[in-house]
Parts: structure tokens; sequence; C-alpha cells
């Protein structure tokens, strides 16, 4: 495939402002109109084309959204909730119609369950670090599984440690496949809390949350799911999912980095400690004693990261402008000629196959160690990831040190995967 | 295929990747070092037989991406029979042709089959795995006259 030029790319002003779908409309989804918005897929590495397969790690950012944080500073920026003028007036309604939008998208009951973090390490650390802090005590359980994250791992270990409470670990099928039943079987009267990832994002496995919602809430746990890999994919519903807690990252769903999402039910989130102190956290201060603000701001302590907010509405409106049913297809259909293609190509091996998976294609090559692959992909303008993926355990569980990792966005094509190919050709020819 | 690649890639790394020579235990070895590369995985065990001053004997174990696992290979080869100060000036040499390149002031031909890493240079991210083997082989030595000694992390 060929390389965008960059005058090819829509005007910003043709792409409307943000919160509203391109002009041209998009029933059908047209994948070259939606890589002319990505202006970054013009770039050359090396003087190749560039083929990015490495959204899991993170996405890239449609003009929509550069320019959203671009008129945020250029228009709009003020601190927001205590200034009387103009600005500070329009940057609280940005930053609180950013909001909104994230309601909107989680389909959560209420705008104050939705709490602006850093991303979804810190969404995950502000849970272990309240909850965890005000309902773990001595034999108590924290129940996860073996594809989590280190982010959905170490938070837990530590407030564990903390409060002296045991850290359990749901098995998986080689497949990738959560054991449910193992991990019914693993939920106990002193299971307080299971955190389990949405999409595995070194497998790409969709785990069944509503299920696992059932089981526990039938046993008095709460749920918090990891949603940073299922966010750009998925189409959310917390209340339909049943979870306590839904944490995401902005920059996994074409929003920028620093910001992120912690959804919380609002009677847990009501009675939960805050978890930084600060501006913004209070209703008054003396030396003596402080009361707290209501929530969602209790927990936003500072001047949060206001572009950032507003960039990640604008990259809800832009998946919301692409249609959910439209990008499942193509997205699908891109996963599934990928899987395809790669099962074919001798001495290669793909690490996890769970029937129900997501944008992400690991594999091993005999013989080839995958940071070999990464470099020799890298050089003909392909990215992937190598490595352990931030999944230790996982990688231990599978018996593997590390895998290549090809995942995929919105705008990656049938295109990219043949380029993946003819790379991974590359590859074999060196380690002949 | 770009010629960086072949010149990262040569036969010679390839074979020593995939056939790594002096890849077993030491039995007798006089001191040992584990050296990590968080980064990619690589981890490797490094043994060393100390006799009259010289590296006698010299292996290792592990597993890593072929530059670090030919890295190790080569620098076992190259070691063997000499002093520690005259192994610790040829990781100088090493570091220098590893992060300069051939404009550096170490002629790549003067380290002989250690040359064959000199394309690595063009790779920074891959200088690590390169010089994995040879930090480790400098805290072995120096856990000969030190009792404890941190493993090697190229993070």
């Amino acid at each position: 495939m060929t390389a965008l030029p960059s005058s090819a790319l829509v005007p910003s002003s043709q792409l409307g402002e943000a919160g509203e779908a391109s002009p041209n409309g998009r029933c059908a989804f047209d994948v070259e109109d939606l890589r002319r918005q990505f202006p970054i897929l013009g770039e050359t590495p090396y003087a190749k084309p560039l083929v990015y397969l490495d959204s899991a790690a993170t996405s890239q950012k449609p003009q929509a959204v550069i320019d959203a944080i671009s008129q945020f500073y250029s228009k709009d920026n003020a601190n927001v909730h205590r200034g009387v003028h103009y600005l500070s007036e329009r940057a609280t309604e940005a930053y609180e119609g950013a909001r909104a939008k994230v309601q909107g998208f989680l389909n959560a009951a209420r705008p104050e369950e939705i709490i602006f973090t850093r991303g979804t390490t810190e969404s995950i650390n502000l849970v272990a670090q309240t909850y965890g802090k005000t309902h773990l005590g001595e034999g108590d359980e924290v129940l996860i599984t073996a594809m989590e994250h280190h982010s959905n791992i170490v938070p837990w270990q530590m407030i564990c440690a903390e409060r002296g409470a045991q850290l359990r670990v749901a098995p998986i099928e080689t497949s990738g496949e959560l054991l449910l039943e193992e991990l019914d079987a693993l939920i106990g009267p002193r299971t307080k809390l299971v955190a389990v990832t949405h999409v595995s994002n070194a497998l790409g496995t969709i785990n069944p949350i509503r299920q696992i919602v059932d089981i526990a809430h039938a046993r008095g746990a709460r749920v918090l799911v990891d949603g940073a890999q299922a966010a750009p994919h998925l189409k959310l519903d917390v209340q339909a999912l049943g979870c306590d807690f839904y944490a995401l990252s902005g920059h996994k769903m074409y929003g920028p980095t620093g910001i992120g999402v912690l959804y919380g039910r609002s009677e847990l989130l009501e009675e939960m400690p805050p978890y930084q102190g600060g501006g913004d956290m209070i209703a008054s201060v003396s030396f003596e004693s402080t009361t707290y603000n209501k929530i969602p701001y209790k927990f936003e302590a500072g001047t949060p990261d206001l572009a950032g907010a507003v960039g990640l509405g604008a990259a809800i409106d832009f998946l919301n402008g692409l249609g959910h049913e439209a990008l499942a297809a193509h997205e699908h259909d891109v996963l599934a000629y990928g899987m395809e293609a790669l099962s074919e190509l001798p001495g290669l091996r793909l690490i996890g196959t769970a029937p129900a998976k997501a944008s992400v294609i690991s594999f091993l090559i005999d013989g080839v160690h995958p940071h070999d692959i990464g470099t020799i992909l890298d050089r003909q303008g392909i990215a992937i990831r190598t490595g352990h993926h931030c999944a230790q355990p996982l990688m231990n569980r599978l018996g593997v040190a590390a895998t290549a990792r090809a995942s995929l966005g919105c705008y990656n094509t049938r295109a990219d995967i043949d380029a993946l190919v003819a790379g991974l050709g590359t590859v074999r020819e060196m380690f002949q | 295929m770009s010629s960086e690649l072949q010149g990262l890639y040569q036969e010679v790394v390839v074979d020593h990747g995939r056939h790594p020579r002096n890849f077993r235990q030491l039995e007798d070895a006089t001191c040992t070092a584990e050296g990590v590369n968080p980064l990619c995985g690589d981890q490797l065990t490094l043994y060393v037989k100390m006799a009259d001053g010289q590296i006698e004997d010299i292996s290792f174990l592990g597993v890593g991406c072929a530059i670090s696992q030919a890295s190790a290979s080569l620098m076992t080869a190259a070691v063997k029979g000499k002093n520690e100060q005259e192994a610790l000036a040829l990781f100088r040499r090493v570091h220098v042709m590893l992060t300069e390149g051939p404009s550096g002031e170490v002629p790549p031909e003067e380290l002989g089959k250690l040359a064959v890493l000199s394309g690595v240079w063009e790779f920074p991210t891959r200088v690590k795995c390169a010089s994995l083997a040879w930090h480790t082989l400098r805290n072995a030595l120096q856990s000969e006259s030190e009792s404890t000694v941190d493993p090697v992390s190229t993070e």
C-alpha cells in the first residue's frame, strides 16, 4: 500500500467541530477516508510507508482530537470550577461537557459517576487505595486473573500487603480463555473484590464480564473491570455489564495521553474516602478539619487535565461518528484476515486464540526472538510491539519469555496485514 | 532489505545467535553473574573460571534475542586467556564500537571477530542487547573480590 501524501489530508475546517461526525456522513465504513483523518499515517519511517500495528500500546489521534486540544488552548483555556470570568465558565463547560460525553459513552446512570484520572493505571490505584483500604482486612481476598496487565496486578499486591489480605489468581486455558468455573470456585466468603480485564492486551481475549459480575455479586464481591483495551473496540454499557468500577485510558481510544476515567457506582463512590488531598476536592478547609466536596470532585484533587478531557470528549465523538456496528465489522474483518494469514506462515505460532477476541495478534516464530522480529519489521516501516507486554505472569503461564504483537485500530486494513506478512518474509530470509 | 539490517544481522551474528559457543554451565567456575535486559527479556548466567589471574575458561547459559546471544557467544571466545584488566579494556573498546560506530576512536577491524557487531550502533535500542554480556562479565569479575554484587540490569 502507499503512504498517504499529507496534501490528501482533509483540512480540519472540513471535519466539523469536535462533536460532529464528518459532514460527508459515514453510512458505510470508508477506511480510506478514515485514514486521511489521521495525519501521522502519512509519516514515512526509513522512507517506507508507515504500517502502524501497535494500537494496543497507544492509538493514533484523528485530526478532530488534535484540533479539539488546540482549540481548547487557543480559545477556551482557564481554570475550572472557580473563576467568575467568561473563560473560566467556558472551560468549565468544556470540561463538564467531556464528562457528559464519557457518561454517554459508558451509559453510566449519572455524570458524577465519571471521575477523570491520568489513565487506567491511576483509576485502578484509586480504587485499591480508597475502596481497598476501607474494605480489605486481614484474611480478605482480592481475585484477579492470569491474563492481567501489571496495572491490574501490582496495585492489588500493594494494598493486599498493606491490609494483610490475599491476592488470588483465576487460571486460563492455554488458548487464552478464562476458566470461568475455576474463577467461580475461587470466589469465597472472604472475596471482597474481583478485578478483571475486559479485553486482554497481550492475547486479545474478550472476557464474559456480565457472567463474572453475576457470579461475584451473588457472593457479595464487587467487580472492577480494566477496560483499557475494550474501550476502542467494544460497545460499552456499564449498567448492562453490572460492574461496580470500570477503568479506561484516553490514549488507547484515539484520545490524548494523560487522561483516563474511573467509572464507579455512585453509592460506592459516596462512601469511599478521597484518594488525594488538595484543591477542588474540598467543600471547606480549616486547619482543624476539612469537609470534602461531593462526587466526582472528591476524587479530582488539583487542576485536572482539562485539555486532555476535552480531547477525550472529541475522541468519543469520533468513535460515535464511526458507528459501532460498522467499526466492529471492519475490525473483525481485518483481525480474522490477519489471524488466517499469519496462521499459514511456516514456523509461526499464534499466541491467544480464544474464540471471543479483539484486535490483538500475538505470535512467535521458531528460532527467531520477538525482539529481532520487531527490529527487522521496524526497518520496513512496520511498527509492532515485542516483549512481555506488561504481563510477565501471563508470559510465565504460557511458558514464553516474550511475544511479537501486532495490534489493530480502526484505521488498519487488510493491506497492513499483507505488509506484515511480507515483512515476516524478510525475517525468515534473514534467519534462514 | 535495508543495508543497516544486513549490517546488523550478518551471517556470523545469526550463526552465533542460533548456535552460541561456550553455551554450557561451568562446573568449576570461580565466579558467576546474572544479567537481564527487561526490555526484551534477555537473560543470561555467566560462568568464569579464573586461574593465575587469567580467565582460564568462560561459558554462559541463557535466553534472548539473536544480538544478545551472539554477543555473549563472541565475548566468551574473545576474552578466554585474558586477565581482568585486558578483558575490561576490551569491553571499553567494544562499548565505543557499539555506541559510536565507525567514526568512533576504535576502528572495528581492530576488534577481530567482535567487529561483526559493529552494525549495532545504527540501532540504539539494541545496544543494550549487545552490551549485556559484557556488563555481566564485569560484574562476575568484580564478584571475585567482593562478597555481594547485585544482578546486572541494562534497564
